[in-house]
């Protein structure tokens, strides 16, 4: 009896966690909807699908949100790529200064934004590289490279290698063996460094604030727009945001479960 | 080519390596030294020059002890209240999840995915004045009928639990999850019971991840500037409030840069501390998860 209860006991907190977690996205959402009086999003006044229907509809949002884009397409690619190539030459080969390579992937991880943010603008101040668009992009591309390293790393470990050297044995040379059998084998795993890249570039304020010039992403115009007045349309962007992302990661964890299943 | 590849074997890990950390070394070390450089400096803006000033160090720590010590104490509770809502948490996913482990995880993971100050500016509407959670503590007394909760310190510390909290449950999780479910099947026949084989054997095999996730969340939440911002006032300022003020506002760069070098001095010290006793598979293992 007591056991039991002790079970529901776990099982009840987890939902009230669950709950705890989801309570500010609930508000978000709902808000999103709102339709405020003044200029702050607050209060609730009252339901509309106007925010939705002109979700860009407030000066300034939508070139925000086009460059976030951008810069959020770009830095995921560059950085899957530099940051793919590491995990390969540190899972496939033994080499003198693996450790220090290690290290040096994992202290970006373990640095505060706000000191990375500052110790890039130290750099562009002193070799006067004007901030704007390219210099967001080298900070993102910078901070996601450490985070695929270990995504991909963690997938390539468990990778059989025998499959290549099948296929070595049935005479296909080494580019071909990795286009045509180790990359379609740890595609799910790029596909995921990827997506986690691209969340992190689009939801980064703190180093992008440092090194932006007059640029605004979409968290920076978020964070301008919370001095002066708070539109809707923020909580439709936030919203619309949060449910590409979840799609895209259900997507890629169904594509790998029915691999999984088909490969076993 | 495949051949060219095979002989020069001991050169392809370094191929590899070279544009990442090529990119790494420019972008990421470099600045470091720029950082330290400029730490030195001295002169008003724009006029530096470098001159060794030392005094840098001491002067910007004794003109802003009281946000050191407040950043310490802030980020310091807040990790203790994450961790204590995280492992519950963490060990239900690990023990209680079943097949749909990973369904629950993408549920933990998933408010994340909204842009960090969206969620700090809706615990701002959750905390304010006339919101639900005032209301409720005013009706239940214990909350004065002028308390508040916006703009104080319970507010920030809040807030800064609740956005770092992946940072918690997901090395929680990976740990909770390698232990062998049989070695507490062995302590049960042993006749140990359940909380013995909770002290015992879970929590004695999950402390690695405790470890890492209190070092994951305690070093975001040292260098935040965002929740006191929104959620507090200038009372509340941690050091990231100073640096990000000395640096973008006053452009006093070498005190900023003094002080973003003790920040992150003290956290290197940390992380190497951990990175030893640890390895640093154990402390990235939650990213990859």
């Amino acid at each position: 009896m007591i056991m039991r209860l002790r079970r529901h006991l776990l099982d009840g907190y987890a939902v009230l966690a669950l709950a705890y977690l989801f309570l500010p996205i609930a508000v978000v959402i709902a808000f999103s909807f709102n339709n405020p009086l003044g200029r702050f999003n607050y209060t609730w006044q009252g339901f509309t699908f106007k925010n939705w229907a002109h979700p860009l509809d407030y000066p300034g949002l939508g070139s925000a949100i086009r460059v976030s884009i951008e810069i959020a397409v770009a830095s995921s690619i560059v950085a899957t790529a530099l940051g793919t190539l590491i995990a390969l030459a540190l899972v496939r080969y033994r080499f003198r200064g693996s450790s220090t390579t290690n290290l040096l992937i994992f202290i970006p991880m373990t640095t505060p934004e706000i000191v990375m943010g500052a110790s890039l603008l130290t750099l562009f101040l002193n070799w006067k590289i004007q901030q704007g668009f390219g210099t967001i992009l080298i900070a993102h591309i910078l901070f996601n490279i450490s985070y695929v390293v270990v995504t991909v790393r963690a997938r390539l470990v468990g990778f059989d290698r025998h499959l290549e050297e099948a296929a070595m044995d049935l005479g296909a040379n080494e580019i071909v063996t990795f286009f045509r059998v180790t990359l379609p084998l740890i595609a799910p795993g790029i596909l995921a460094a990827g997506l986690l890249a691209f969340a992190l570039s689009i939801d980064d304020f703190v180093i992008t604030y440092f090194n932006a010039g007059t640029t605004t992403t979409f968290p920076l115009f978020v964070w301008g727009a919370a001095r002066v007045s708070v539109p809707p349309q923020i909580n439709v962007v936030g919203t619309a945001i949060f449910l590409i992302a979840i799609g895209g990661m259900l997507a890629n964890v169904l594509w790998q479960n029915r691999r999984a299943r088909r490969l076993a | 080519m495949g051949r060219f590849l095979h002989r020069r074997g001991w050169l392809t890990p370094y191929a590899l390596l070279t544009p990442g950390m090529g990119w790494l070394l420019v972008f990421f070390v470099v600045p470091m030294y720029y950082l330290g450089k400029m730490s030195l400096e001295q002169g008003f803006f724009p006029l530096f020059s470098f001159g060794w000033a030392w005094s840098n160090f001491s002067d910007a720590v004794s003109a802003y002890q009281t946000q050191f010590v407040r950043s310490l104490q802030y980020a310091g509770i807040a990790t203790a209240i994450a961790l204590a809502i995280s492992y519950p948490l963490a060990y239900w996913i690990a023990f209680r999840g079943g097949r749909w482990k990973n369904l629950f995880l993408l549920l933990v993971i998933a408010p994340f995915f909204v842009t960090y100050l969206i969620r700090t500016l809706a615990w701002e509407t959750i905390l304010s004045d006339n919101g639900l959670v005032v209301t409720f503590l005013h009706n239940i007394h214990i909350l004065g009928s002028n308390g508040r909760l916006l703009a104080t310190s319970a507010a920030v510390i809040a807030g800064i639990t609740y956005n770092f909290l992946p940072f918690m449950v997901l090395p929680l999780y990976v740990s909770l999850e390698q232990v062998d479910p049989r070695l507490i099947e062995a302590s049960s026949d042993l006749y140990a019971n359940r909380a013995v084989s909770f002290l015992r054997i879970t929590l004695p095999l999950s402390l690695p991840g405790v470890f890492a996730g209190v070092l994951l969340t305690f070093i975001p939440a040292m260098g935040d500037f965002i929740n006191a911002q929104l959620l507090g006032t200038p009372r509340q300022y941690m050091i990231g409030n100073v640096i990000q003020s000395q640096f973008l506002s006053l452009r006093n760069y070498p005190t900023a840069a003094a002080l973003s070098f003790v920040v992150m001095g003290g956290i290197l010290v940390l992380v190497l501390i951990f990175a030893r006793a640890l390895g640093t598979d154990r402390l990235t293992a939650g990213a990859a998860a």
